[in-house]
């Protein structure tokens, strides 16, 4: 990653955390856009969650990284908290590694 | 109804709650970035400038997956643009000079914001909101430093199944957000179209292809026009 990158998204993060507080002084967004921020969270990181899960480059991959994904999900359902979830995820698909999953 | 000093001791706890995890947190970003080959300066400067967790995460996921620095960067702006929304919300508690809104600004984080917008009492909210943000602010940092130099020392991330914690961490990052319909639309949609274009398309641009997935949302009704 390039620090010009890097300043361009600080930049851009700064100005959308500043623009309500110093240039609108609480006017309301108009509907239509609030309603897209609101979802685009979801919808950006559930993509993220299917890409890191099974692309491996541009080929689909199911390999110890889906399996330890999947056991992440079983410890979030029974109400683990974050940290563990990351780390039941981590343990999981380094156990099947040392087993021989690709 | 619950006293003042209740009021006040439920939201030194909520505070440090969240400080701990963001302490975690913190640590396991500073590993996850070194391990895709940022720097420890690189690592260090993502949080003490962008200092948003969701977004800092994905950046480093596009580029782990070979994707281009563009895409790491737009997908971080686009995670980053509810701060938007969420500025709206919170500029009754940045009252005052210019320095003092501009600063408050960089503390603007889910947590701060909920836990101030939690607090009912007008003069408690404003503290509430700074005191979360610095102690975020440095706890957070603290934790990324910490986590860069760990890895650093680490070798290979696979080997340590390091690659499934990033997904592991969006999993529980996403499930929290999928309280209503549009969103779990949103959020099939966009994981459905970036594994459609996984295969066609260069790494990065199904992330951003993904964001389609929130206009997909849009045509559901029974949203909930609040709190993201």
């Amino acid at each position: 990653m390039s620090w010009a990158a890097l300043l361009v998204l600080a930049a851009g993060t700064y100005a959308c955390r500043a623009a309500g507080p110093l240039l609108l002084g609480g006017r309301e967004l108009p509907p239509r856009l609030d309603a897209v921020l609101g979802l685009l969270p979801a919808a950006l990181l559930a993509a993220l969650v299917a890409t890191q899960t099974f692309a491996d480059g541009t080929a689909l991959a199911l390999d110890a990284r889906a399996a330890g994904v999947a056991a992440a999900a079983v410890a979030l359902w029974r109400g683990a908290p974050f940290v563990a979830v990351v780390l039941v995820g981590t343990v999981t698909a380094a156990l099947l590694r040392l087993a021989g999953l690709p | 109804m619950p006293t003042n000093d209740a009021i006040r001791g439920r939201a030194a706890r909520n505070a440090l709650t969240i400080a701990a995890y963001a302490a975690v947190f913190g640590v396991s970003f500073g590993v996850l970035a070194t391990s895709a080959d940022l720097s420890v300066a690189q690592t260090c400067a993502l949080s003490l400038l962008v200092f948003a967790g969701g977004a800092q995460f994905a950046v480093v996921g596009v580029l782990a997956a070979g994707g281009a620095t563009a895409a790491a960067v737009v997908s971080g702006l686009l995670l980053n643009s509810r701060y938007l929304a969420f500025g709206m919300v919170v500029t009754p508690f940045l009252r005052g000079s210019v320095a003092r809104r501009a600063l408050g600004a960089q503390l603007l984080t889910d947590e701060s914001a909920a836990l101030a917008l939690a607090e009912p009492d007008a003069r408690e909210a404003v503290r509430t909101y700074w005191v979360t943000g610095v102690v975020l602010y440095l706890v957070w940092n603290a934790g990324t430093l910490v986590g860069a130099l760990v890895g650093e020392a680490i070798g290979d991330p696979a080997t340590l199944g390091l690659d499934a914690a990033l997904p592991a961490a969006f999993l529980a990052l996403l499930v929290p957000l999928l309280r209503d319909r549009p969103r779990r639309v949103a959020a099939l949609a966009g994981a459905g179209l970036a594994l459609l274009l996984t295969p066609v398309t260069p790494p990065g641009v199904p992330i951003l292809a993904a964001a389609l997935g929130g206009l997909a949302g849009l045509r559901v009704p029974g949203g909930t026009r609040d709190a993201r």
